[in-house]
């Protein structure tokens, strides 16, 4: 029975990492669901937008890091942020001028949009690929570790080694940063108020004299600074690689509809238990297990439920869950 | 068919043919068979989308559960795996099966409340433990004979035939169980839903080297009936006589006649399946689909059942699409689930029925045919394109970069083509009548 030992076991291979991805789901599913609140869709193309924007992020990283630039312990990426934020909100201006706008003029139904998005989806990944290949790509710089296990040791004198990595800690200030100005600009200002109007009832929205073309404009640049962030923060944590940066669409789609879609706090939530949920029932509990039981209890396996290759499977049985028992999700979202 | 359509159809075929006096008949038939089963998908797809609305984005999953279908039933019996395992893990997935099956009972019987909660959870998770004690020693037991060769269970050794309608029908009992949860919800709830279910089905085709030797691949799976192997063909008699009277190399003639074989099974595959959907389609059934499709809530309002008939065709469809992978894993002789990937088995063909002309089947065909061409053509010649695109480039990083990356031109292109479509013809090249 030693239970600190157990806590921080507990800490370093379930509680940081978990924390760590779930912020980068809620990011992701809060994008999803913001589009799905204004626009109406399911954007299929959010993983690639994600993909994009970190893809900028990293080119401009690496021309920073050519020319010298850095900042300092943290990773250089973050400098780099605000122009990966600014390339992927042109770039979804112009989708919207181009392709989706006729659309939601047309007044077209939802699944004809998720059809576009997913031509969308085709042209950002080929573009993608085409400019950074398809590769693994390693673009974190700066000190590695805030706590490493060894120092962790010394200092408490502890058994098991507690590390926390630089990118975890930036992910969850960035996720809190970005959370708290996200939720305080929907709140607060006048733009913000629109957008709820608009997503609560469009209606009404228009006959108080919203401007439609101004809230969807506002709409796709959250957007896109939501899944840039979301996706820096999951390469830098990571490694940036095209393919399961599509395949993140699973999880975060889990997260928003668990959350309740065009709900912003249940996408939060949803992204928080779809994450602790994928690392919970993927971690091999052997050694928690060992720290807490009585040396004649240990367990001789993995005390494993699921091995980590079946993770999109936990999100898909969360998600199959909710589907048949609250189809609004928790946070009673839209079931248009 | 008018003579708009008829044109159309000449047109990809001209391609073909072009292929096959441009570059080699060999390049051209292969293209045409990959594009025959696309074509196939397409019809499946088309079911759904076209007459039912219905939008599945997991067709690279059904595909692969034909292909799981062929190892299954047509690959030859490893005894010593069996002996090993093979019926502990059959009894562990009964089990399983069953404890699903009691939690769903029970669900459905007890009334609403705590206590129902905590005993279905109880059954599940007490279902789980005892699953888990069975399965995993015995998959150890299977996996421990001699890994490097075999490593799994085998099939059942029967002719590969047999196992094309047995991937129809893994496909449609998959099509049942998700249909059963995400459909009657919201329509891009069943899009979600399909494309985490393909994505769980490959993962299990990876990871579970018992069945299928994961990411080990099978190879070697028997051909079809009629279908004989190049290296038998070269030694057969009558074969090099006509070879010798024709006067056409015998090692290009066996591949050609192998293929040509393949092309006569799918196309007679493709002529059932689009003489049945035709039929289906004019029946007072086909018009009840497309009654549902224009408009639910009066379909429904006339006693259609709306959610069991989507059902059905969600069903059905599916079954088609678990045929065509079934068939292209027998033409291909091996299983590799590593080789699945989503834009290639889902979104392509999606693409196919988008050109082609949702809710017709000729459509389907001529799309399938199309963009299955463009897009293999792109994989063989684009690399040599690009280099002569580049040929005036001097030699450095960004023209290796240029070469190498002509292959993700084809999903740019095949983007735009499919937003193109859908902005400026939203019917497809044959509309639906």
């Amino acid at each position: 029975m030693d239970f600190l030992n157990a806590l921080v076991a507990f800490l370093n291979f379930v509680f940081i990492p978990g924390l760590a991805y779930g912020s980068q789901l809620a990011l992701g599913a809060l994008g999803v669901t913001l589009i799905y609140g204004i626009l109406r869709f399911s954007n299929f193309a959010h993983g690639d937008t994600m993909a994009f924007g970190t893809m900028v992020t990293i080119l401009v990283t690496w021309a920073m890091q050519s020319v010298g630039i850095g900042f300092g312990p943290l990773p250089t990426a973050l400098l780099a942020l605000p122009f990966g934020i600014a390339a992927t909100a042109v770039f979804l201006l112009l989708t919207d001028r181009v392709v989706y706008r006729f659309y939601r003029q047309k007044k077209a139904a939802p699944t004809i949009l998720v059809i576009v998005s997913l031509g969308v989806m085709f042209v950002m990944n080929g573009v993608v690929r085409l400019i950074i290949g398809v590769d693994d790509q390693d673009f974190a710089d700066g000190e590695r570790f805030i706590i490493t296990a060894g120092e962790f040791k010394t200092a408490t004198g502890l058994a098991e080694g507690l590390a926390l990595k630089t990118t975890q800690g930036v992910t969850v200030i960035t996720a809190v940063i970005t959370v708290a100005a996200l939720f305080w600009f929907l709140q607060k200002t006048r733009t913000g108020k629109s957008m709820r109007a608009y997503s609560d009832n469009e209606d009404l929205a228009l006959l108080s004299g919203i401007n439609p073309d101004r809230v969807v404009q506002v709409t796709w640049i959250l957007a896109a600074a939501l899944a840039t962030i979301a996706g820096v923060l999951y390469g830098l944590d990571k490694s940036f690689k095209p393919f399961v940066y599509f395949q993140l669409l699973l999880p975060i789609f889990a997260a928003a509809i668990v959350g309740g879609l065009g709900s912003p706090l249940g996408a939060i939530a949803g992204g928080f238990v779809i994450a602790f949920s994928e690392v919970m029932v993927t971690y091999a509990w052997k050694k928690v297990a060992t720290y807490l039981l009585p040396e004649s209890m240990a367990p001789e396996g993995l005390v494993q439920l699921m091995s980590t290759d079946y993770k999109f499977a936990v999100s898909f049985a969360i998600l199959i869950i909710v589907l048949l028992f609250m189809p609004t999700g928790l946070f009673k979202g839209k079931s248009v | 068919m008018n003579t708009r359509n008829l044109i159309l159809f000449a047109g990809v075929a001209g391609l073909f043919v072009l292929t096959g006096f441009g570059w080699s008949w060999n390049l051209a038939l292969s293209i045409l068979n990959m594009a025959l089963l696309s074509s196939i998908m397409a019809m499946g797809v088309n079911m759904q989308w076209g007459y039912a609305g219905l939008f599945n984005t997991g067709v690279m999953g059904f595909t692969a559960l034909g292909g799981l279908a062929v190892v299954v039933t047509s690959a030859r019996p490893v005894a010593e795996g069996w002996a090993a395992g093979g019926w502990t893990i059959l009894f562990s997935l009964f089990l399983g099966a069953a404890t699903i099956a009691t939690a769903i009972f029970l669900y459905n019987r007890m009334p609403k409340g705590r206590p129902r909660a905590l005993t279905v959870a109880a059954v599940l998770l007490v279902g789980l433990f005892v699953f888990r004690h069975f399965f995993d020693p015995a998959v150890a037991a299977v996996e421990a004979f001699n890994p490097a060769t075999y490593g799994n269970i085998g099939g059942l050794g029967l002719p590969a035939l047999v196992a094309w309608p047995v991937g129809g029908l893994l496909a449609a009992a998959a099509a049942w169980a998700i249909g059963k949860t995400a459909l009657g919800l919201r329509s891009d709830y069943l899009a979600i839903a399909t494309l985490g279910i393909a994505e769980i089905i490959i993962a299990v085709m990876k990871n579970e080297d018992w069945l299928a030797r994961g990411v080990k691949n099978i190879i070697d799976l028997p051909r079809p009936w009629p279908v004989p192997y190049e290296v038998a063909l070269q030694q057969n008699e009558t074969f090099l006589g006509m070879a010798a009277s024709w006067g056409f190399n015998p090692v290009t003639g066996s591949t050609i006649t192998v293929k040509l074989l393949y092309a006569g099974l799918f196309t007679a595959v493709l002529v059932l399946v689009i003489l049945l959907s035709e039929l289906a389609l004019k029946s007072p059934w086909g018009r009840m689909m497309r009654a549902i499709r224009d408009n639910e809530v009066s379909a429904a309002a006339m006693g259609k059942d709306v959610t069991r008939r989507h059902l059905q065709i969600f069903i059905l469809g599916s079954a088609v699409i678990g045929i065509a992978g079934a068939m292209m894993t027998s033409m291909d002789g091996q299983l590799t689930p590593g080789t699945y990937n989503p834009l290639r088995y889902t979104f392509l063909i999606w693409v196919m029925v988008i050109v082609g002309g949702s809710g017709n089947n000729w459509g389907s065909l001529l799309g399938g045919m199309l963009i299955g061409w463009l897009w293999l053509i792109v994989e063989d010649l684009g690399p040599g394109l690009m280099g002569l695109i580049t040929s005036g480039m001097a030699d450095g990083w960004l023209k290796s970069h240029l070469i190498d990356s002509a292959q993700h031109m084809r999903l740019l292109t095949l983007g735009v083509v499919l937003l193109l479509v859908l902005r400026f013809s939203p019917r497809g090249l044959i509309p639906e009548k």
